[in-house]
């Protein structure tokens, strides 16, 4: 039941921001901060109680279930294991911060705004904790429509353009998964007599190696369109780099990540046999995908479409720590989800309160703002740093056990990938010396942090260096589910 | 005609009974809102009459109707369309000071004529039902008589209806000639005892899919659609989109059923090809509309073909579908063209894109009452539309249809590129727009009312659906 609290909370708070807007935009602010923390202290408490548990027995922590549609088979089924949590302890946080982010961005249609954003952070809550096949193609659904506002009501000049192309990609995936969902439906209706689409019983319908094939086809073209895996990764840029603040962090940091759990949590467990098969295919284009972002990275100077491409390059490698098949890489790519959220969303921040202050995303036109705010350029420094994987920070940790785990299984790939670290140092330093170092530009020098943006980004570069150096009470929560 | 019999068939009298009432009123009494009450309280009364008439069903009036579940079904469906269709009239008319009381006495024999098509089990009773259907919209498309595409609209349904029904009746000619009845149960006896595959019989068939296809705008009989959209009354448009179609999918339904059609071949290729053509010409030709009332008309060529899917395999499974997506995609017509029925000025009907730039930031509740309808088309969770396209595609994946299944996918992303473009402009920057000349506050009321009770039930349909798939599957059940 305290699962349907997080999603109720947030659903709720939404509506009431949006109320709240009528008489009092400050209002509907506090209104969203509120239920967002009430959220996060929840699953805290969750995390706390749980906490011996997940690490010594591998059964699901809490599981909730009503009938829906009784007719169809259809449940209201949500449970969590140490992985859900993880992810949802991620959701909340980056939560609290997006609505800290766009505090002051966001002066137009304040309510409707909160109102999307706590219906995004609802629908990805209910992604992480379903367990009916058609639940889950609910929230994934829930997610997007508020997303696609977001995206389309405060964006930047070509907002238009980047909510369809996010819409439509996304959604022709979704549709290709409710086929390949309806398709193991009526499989496993005539091989057990039994309704249903929840997750546990599909779990023991064998299929014939073709069939499996097909039907994982669907869940996979979902899923990599939302990872990006890179044929599929041209809605991103667009849409990360029009998004309002906000949206951005939340994209990067929250939605890519549904793509991975799916395959985490369905592709490898319900066709273990046919994901086995096409594993050499998924980690070329892990690999690509992580040398191909990094090279387009490289070439941007649009500072938000160059954070975008780094999310291309880093995804790349989950695609490649999933498809190893090794607990150790599983580890690792359980780590990139949490850091690549946190570094790449403190990065979207930045830009965004970048853009707040020159007006431009165009990193020809910054350059030397270290001395204006060396606040600024200490925190950019960090995430950069972490984004090119040094020692001591959460990226290094998850993507060095990721290249452990698929070394021995795939040497010649791994060699690739481990290319993508150098490009990531040279993308990222160019960046760093574009923005913050050289010859100052522009006329009045900007403003340091403000006191909130510090607390943002002081928020996230502390988790940053904490999952670098204790990176051990997340991969215990993870053990369980990761050695299934 | 015995008690039962009569009892019935009450409902059906009533709403005769309704035009003459309406027609009297305006002999002695007439004024627009008196009209407008009585109409609404009269179909209050068919709707109480059908409730009681349900405890006595199956009633059979031999040969000509078959009272059921499913009639009941449909037939509570057409008034409560009606219904609507009335309150969204008022303000409409109203403002245009045209003499609007012999449009409902055409309303409510449109409706009888639909609610003939439920019941009829009997080519008689077929062709009675679609022709009073259809004489009663060939006026009331042109109503506004004023208006040069209104009567265009007018011409263009009369001409091609007037084709179509010469292709029914020499389709029934055929199928008479062939088994020597015109009613369904005995044409299906007859029909099993000869092997039924004869070229007259499947010629037949083929000119009445003709007819069929015709009324129900499928591609590629869909060429009167846009035009008659844009041009009739809006609140005519919504009795075409939903009214008229629900009746004769309602016989359709029927006389396929009856007949068993689905063990023959070539009619399920024949309505295979009906279905893909409609979905694809309908999406695509949609894609580039400025006018919400044409887009909305191609929208529902396309949405007629995806319902062909569910219709597709002929079982049992496939009706309770295809009632629950009518009713779900009545709802959300009846939702749009309630709100362009607002903001249509005196002068002409609110159908350019261009006039809805910024509306949720002027009007924040019609804005999304519209949004919510325009998700429900393109399928989105949390409304009914979803579920009834899922359960479309339930379906076709059970029978394994999966070309159709395929290709239901596939338009409904294409699809959803026009959907978000209106919403897109809906969110726009806001152009202002001269104020409108305001008509008594409780019309607005009562029709702001209806939208948002229409919206909620939209809602609820996409989120606690199983009470109306239970009440539904019961009543399909008494035959």
């Amino acid at each position: 039941m305290i699962l349907v609290w997080m999603i109720g909370i947030l659903l709720a708070g939404g509506f009431l921001c949006w109320l709240l807007a009528r008489w009092n935009t400050q209002l509907s602010k506090w209104a969203a901060l509120l239920s967002l923390a009430a959220g996060l202290l929840i699953v805290g408490s969750v995390a706390w109680q749980y906490g011996d548990t997940v690490r010594s027995q591998a059964t699901w922590l809490i599981d909730y279930r009503i009938n829906w549609i009784p007719a169809f088979g259809i449940s209201f089924h949500v449970a969590i294991d140490g992985l859900s949590l993880v992810l949802l302890l991620l959701t909340f946080f980056l939560g609290l911060l997006a609505v800290l982010c766009s505090w002051n961005e966001i002066r137009e249609r304040t309510g409707f705004y909160f109102f999307n954003l706590l219906w995004t952070l609802a629908g990805i809550s209910g992604v992480f904790m379903a367990m009916d096949l058609f639940l889950f193609y609910f929230f994934w659904e829930v997610m997007l429509v508020p997303m696609y506002f977001l995206i389309a009501i405060w964006g930047d000049s070509n907002r238009r353009y980047a909510a369809y192309k996010f819409f439509i990609f996304t959604q022709a995936g979704g549709l290709l998964m409710l086929l390949a969902i309806l398709a193991l439906y009526f499989v496993n209706a005539t091989q057990s007599g039994v309704y249903t689409f929840d997750y546990f019983d599909l779990l023991n319908v064998s299929l014939a190696p073709e069939t499996a094939r097909w039907i994982m086809a669907g869940f996979l073209i979902a899923f990599a369109v939302k990872l990006p895996v890179v044929p599929f990764h041209n809605w991103l840029p667009d849409a990360h780099s029009e998004a309002p603040t906000a949206g951005s962090l939340i994209l990067a940091g929250l939605l890519l990540k549904t793509g991975a759990y799916g395959i985490i949590r369905f592709v490898l467990t319900l066709f273990p046999q046919a994901a086995a098969d096409i594993a050499w295919w998924a980690m070329l284009f892990g690999a690509v995908g992580i040398v191909y972002g990094a090279m387009l990275a490289y070439a941007q100077t649009d500072l938000k479409r160059l954070i975008a491409y780094t999310s291309v390059s880093h995804m790349g490698f989950v695609l490649l720590g999933v498809f190893a098949f090794r607990e150790i890489a599983l580890q690792g790519v359980i780590m990139q989800l949490l850091t690549h959220g946190i570094g790449t969303g403190a990065l979207f921040a930045m830009a965004g309160m970048l853009k707040e202050r020159l007006h431009t995303r165009d990193i020809e036109k910054m350059g030397g703002l270290w001395s204006a705010m060396p606040a600024m350029g200490g925190m950019a420094l960090l995430f950069t740093m972490a984004s090119l994987g040094l020692p001591m920070l959460g990226s290094f940790i998850a993507e060095f056990l990721i290249l452990l785990g698929t070394f021995p299984v795939q040497p010649a790939l791994t060699s690739i990938a481990t290319l993508g670290l150098i490009f990531a140092a040279l993308y990222s330093l160019r960046m760093m010396q574009k923005v913050f170092l050289g010859p100052v530009k522009g006329a009045s020098p900007p403003k340091d942090l403000t006191p909130r943006e510090l607390i943002i980004m002081a928020t996230l570069g502390i988790s940053m260096v904490l999952l670098g150096l204790f990176p051990q009470p997340i991969l215990d929560m993870v053990k369980m589910t990761v050695h299934q | 005609m015995n008690g039962l019999q009569f009892e019935a068939l009450l409902p059906y009298t009533l709403l005769a009974a309704a035009s003459l009432v309406v027609i009297l009123l305006i002999a002695f009494r007439l004024s627009h809102t008196v009209i407008q009450i009585t109409g609404f309280i009269l179909m209050c009364a068919v709707m109480v009459a059908l409730l009681q008439a349900s405890a006595l069903l199956p009633v059979a009036i031999y040969p000509i109707f078959q009272i059921d579940g499913f009639a009941l079904l449909f037939t509570g469906l057409l008034v409560l369309c009606v219904m609507v269709v009335g309150l969204f009239s008022f303000i409409y008319f109203e403002e245009r000071e045209e003499n609007p009381k012999e449009y409902y006495i055409l309303l409510f024999l449109g409706t009888l004529g639909a609610a003939v098509l439920s019941i009829s089990s009997h080519f008689i009773s077929l062709f009675i039902g679609l022709e009073l259907l259809s004489v009663s919209l060939y006026a009331l498309i042109a109503y506004l008589r004023n208006r040069n595409n209104a009567v265009e609209a007018g011409i263009k349904y009369l001409v091609l209806a007037a084709i179509s029904s010469a292709f029914l009746l020499f389709g029934m000619a055929m199928i008479y000639m062939e088994t020597g009845s015109m009613e369904f149960a005995t044409i299906a006896k007859k029909l099993q005892t000869s092997n039924g595959h004869s070229i007259l019989f499947i010629t037949g068939t083929g000119m009445m899919v003709v007819a069929i296809g015709f009324k129900l705008a499928l591609a590629p009989f869909h060429l009167w659609a846009a035009d008659v959209y844009e041009g009739a009354p809006t609140p005519v448009t919504a009795f075409i989109a939903t009214a008229s179609k629900i009746g004769v999918f309602a016989v359709l339904l029927r006389f396929f059923q009856t007949i068993g059609l689905s063990n023959y071949p070539m009619v399920i290729t024949v309505f295979l090809v009906l279905a893909v053509a409609s979905m694809i010409i309908g999406n695509l030709l949609a894609l580039r509309q400025q006018n919400l009332k044409r887009l909305l008309a191609y929208s529902s060529i396309a949405h007629f073909g995806y319902l062909l899917v569910a219709f597709l395999p002929g079982n049992a499974a496939g009706v309770q579908v295809a009632v629950f997506y009518l009713l779900s995609y009545s709802i959300t017509l009846l939702i749009a063209f309630g709100v362009i029925t607002l903001l249509s000025s005196r002068e002409q009907d609110t159908g350019d894109l261009a006039l809805f730039r910024g509306l949720f930031w002027k009007k924040p509740v019609t804005a999304a009452v519209l949004t919510l309808a325009l998700l429900s088309l393109a399928g989105i969770p949390l409304t009914g539309g979803f579920l009834a396209k899922f359960f479309v595609l339930a379906t076709g994946a059970q029978q394994q249809l999966w070309f159709p299944v395929t290709v239901l996918v596939i338009t409904s992303v294409i699809g959803l590129y026009y959907y978000l473009r209106v919403i897109s402009t809906l969110f726009g920057e806001a152009v202002p727009t001269p104020v409108k000349k305001t008509l008594h506050p409780f019309f607005y009321l009562t029709t702001y009312t209806s939208l948002i009770v229409m919206v909620v039930l939209l809602c609820w349909l996409g989120t606690f659906p199983n009470d109306v798939i239970e009440y539904i599957n019961r009543q399909l059940l008494i035959r």
